[in-house]
């Protein structure tokens, strides 16, 4: 089995790939303007929800549940699944998923596929896999259509190509399309994707997706989107291919009314994305009449061994977390060289590659906690941060610094001790801060702030405040 | 070699779970909002307010006057080439137009047409949504009866309409395999430069009637 984290295996250490990104002033400005329109709006309309704390405990919750029980759910969405006329299929690797797909694409006589947004085919490197093999496909998402045609990376997990503004996207366009007289107003370029796509999804008889749900009582799957584009590949392709990570199953149709509030708040600063399909194996004279699931592990499966670091599974793929990042709003997400950029790809990456590589990434973090406080599963990013630097030092021979690591994580390891943390991080790091900005740290950070600045850490936290709130003070 | 790597995905999980399962497993929390505390004229009011945020127009009526609203909207927009949902009953529609039936067009038919004419299962005030339930002959249309038209005209009675996306979910049950698609406003984009761009393949235009 190799686990393949889309090219992250190959990618330059953090640190080293940050450096020209941090000179490339356009890249910055574009992710800062995106990141702050998205946190500004996720902010208002998450405050609007007077129970949005109890809503990310439920959905913590519910993804421990699943965890715990994570053969049984996924047993019992394969049975439920089947039983209404899909197929389900299992990978242990990304060559594996390729494979499956690949061949279920031939059994149909295709080449060509639509494709709508999947970050898990990213990882797995499908697209490659599939040209390899003689299929072409389009990317139909209008993000990842940009990416795909620019010959770039995805470089946000929501908003792939949120580093491009829209006089590059029309440079894309013009060229790929063979648009010369493109405009470059968001809705000229949105139109010239329309119809170059609308004769695709009438034609191609094969779509690929994702999954955002897979519902272990009713076999279904639930589909979160914005353009239209997955409903056209859900529904008009003979054979629909989704390809999930085991992580994604949850146990009912019902506890979508957790999560289906929690994603669009978080992700997109909605309160409800414009489309969600819910599908349950095929329907006569209703769209596919194949549907086949792929349920890939592909190093899954060896996070869920890691008792302090499983947290990192409860992931929806939301993105708040990286529009709150100082790290990431600086460099964007190419320095993180993976498919998952950001705080969630700091954690994640080097997991799923079992710490064999990107072990930079843990690194790439000052431990600010905005992460945490944003994430609607409640994944407490920076205590994993400090457990996985803590299993980096130890793979590379302990040293003094792996134990000063270990104790910052026996400071993490409970909430009343990282609040602790918190505070002296607020009093001890003053020296350092110029106009809410770090400019350079002493000990353990000082790899960092070489590379650019940080956003200081609030003078209160979210926990201190909410605390405070619920005490009427 | 299918067998053999699902075993091997569920041993590795089996494995890793008697590892690092920590505690004693306690019941989820399911303390968040339930129902809202709204009456029905202020439910009315933040469901119209939501779908117009999103760009869909909103008429209102009563139930005796649906025919008569859905004819002058027609009439006002300049529709002529209108197709009604299998199942949508004819009653609520108005005499003086032809509509075609769903189960005799084609996607061709769809992607030319003016409008689509739908019911809903439920609506949602909190955020503007509308939820479709794909079975048959529920005056809801297939998946593509809304997708493919430029235009979508959803009637939505005032008894079908919740306020919070729970009250949606317990309204949804028990489960049948029918599809569902929640719509909340039009197809939208954000992705150049985080500027809301409508309709990039679905309909541009939601219209929705509510009777009260
Ligand atoms: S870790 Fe949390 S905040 Fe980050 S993408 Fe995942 S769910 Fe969202």
């Amino acid at each position: 089995m190799t686990v393949r984290v889309g090219d992250a295996a190959q990618a330059p250490p953090f640190q080293r790939a940050a450096l020209p990104l941090l000179e490339d002033s356009q890249l910055r400005k574009n992710v800062r303007h995106a990141t702050g329109v998205i946190q500004r709006k996720r902010a208002l309309v998450a405050g609007e929800l007077s129970d949005w704390q109890q809503l990310r405990a439920a959905a913590s919750a519910i993804k421990q549940q699943t965890l715990r029980h994570l053969d049984e759910y996924l047993l019992r969405f394969e049975a439920a699944c089947v039983a209404a006329g899909g197929q389900v299929h299992w990978a242990r690797d990304a060559d594996e998923a390729n494979a499956i797909v690949l061949a279920l694409i031939r059994s149909q006589n295709a080449s060509e596929v639509v494709k709508i947004k999947t970050m898990t085919s990213d990882e797995t490197g499908l697209n490659r896999a599939l040209e390899a093999g003689g299929v072409h496909p389009y990317e139909t998402d209008l993000a990842e259509l940009i990416v795909q045609m620019g010959e770039d990376r995805p470089s946000h997990i929501v908003v792939p190509a949120l580093h491009k503004n829209r006089s590059q996207v029309r440079e894309i366009f013009r060229e790929k399309m063979g648009l010369p007289g493109l405009g470059d107003r968001p809705e000229d370029l949105t139109a010239a994707a329309r119809s170059y796509l609308r004769e695709k999804f009438l034609r191609v008889p094969v779509a690929v997706c994702g999954a955002n749900f897979l519902l272990a009582d009713t076999g279904g799957v639930c589909i979160v989107e914005s353009e239209g584009n997955g409903r056209m590949c859900l529904t008009l392709p003979k054979t629909l291919i989704a390809i999930a990570g085991i992580e994604k199953v949850i146990p009912s149709f019902r506890d979508l009314e957790v999560f289906l509030q929690l994603l669009p708040r978080s992700a997109t600063g909605e309160r409800m994305n414009p489309y969600n399909s819910i599908w349950t194996g095929v329907r006569e004279g209703d769209g596919p009449h194949q549907f086949h699931v792929v349920l890939l592990d592909n190093g899954r499966s060896g996070i869920l061994a890691d008792a302090e670091a499983r947290q990192t599974l409860h992931c929806i793929r939301c993105g708040a977390c990286l529009n709150a990042c100082p790290v990431y709003r600086q460099t964007g997400g190419h320095a993180y060289g993976s498919t998952y950029a950001g705080p969630i790809g700091a954690i994640l990456t080097p997991q799923l590659q079992q710490m064999r590589h990107s072990q930079s990434l843990p690194y790439a973090s000052s431990l600010c906690g905005a992460c945490y406080e944003v994430c609607p599963v409640k994944i407490n990013i920076p205590e994993v941060l400090i457990h996985l630097r803590g299993r980096v030092v130890e793979q590379s021979g302990l040293s003094a610094e792996a134990i000063g690591m270990k104790a910052m994580a026996a400071v993490f390891s409970s909430a009343r001790r990282l609040e602790a943390a918190q505070r002296l991080a607020q009093r001890g790091q003053w020296p350092w801060v110029t106009d809410g900005w770090i400019r350079s740290l002493p000990g353990m950070f000082a790899g960092w702030t070489a590379v650019r600045d940080l956003r200081a850490i609030p003078r209160q936290s979210f926990r201190q405040w909410w605390r405070e709130r619920q005490h009427g003070r | 070699m299918a067998a053999e790597a699902k075993q091997q995905i569920l041993a590795r999980i089996r494995e890793a779970n008697e590892r690092a399962v920590r505690g004693k497993e306690t019941p989820v929390p399911r303390d968040y909002v339930h129902s809202g505390g709204l009456d029905a004229a202020s439910r009315e009011e933040l469901f119209i307010e939501r779908l117009r945020e999103y760009d869909a127009s909103v008429t209102v009526c009563a139930s005796a006057g649906l025919a008569s609203t859905i004819g002058v909207l027609l009439q006002d927009r300049g529709w002529k080439h209108v197709i009604m949902a299998a199942g949508f009953p004819a009653a609520a529609l108005p005499f003086g137009f032809e509509f075609r039936q769903e189960a005799e067009v084609e996607n061709s038919d769809l992607d030319a047409c003016d409008a689509v004419i739908t019911g809903c299962e439920v609506a949602i005030a909190v955020t503007g949504s509308i939820v479709l339930r794909h079975g048959v002959g529920l005056g809801q249309g297939t998946r593509r009866f809304t997708l493919l038209p430029d235009r979508h005209l959803c009637v939505v009675r005032a008894e079908q309409l919740v306020e919070t996306v729970p009250e949606a979910f317990a309204l949804l049950e028990p489960f049948t395999n029918d599809p569902l698609t929640t719509i909340s406003g039009p197809s939208a984009t954000a992705d150049i430069e985080m500027t809301r761009i409508r309709g990039v393949h679905g309909p541009r235009f939601l219209e929705v009637v509510l009777v009260r």
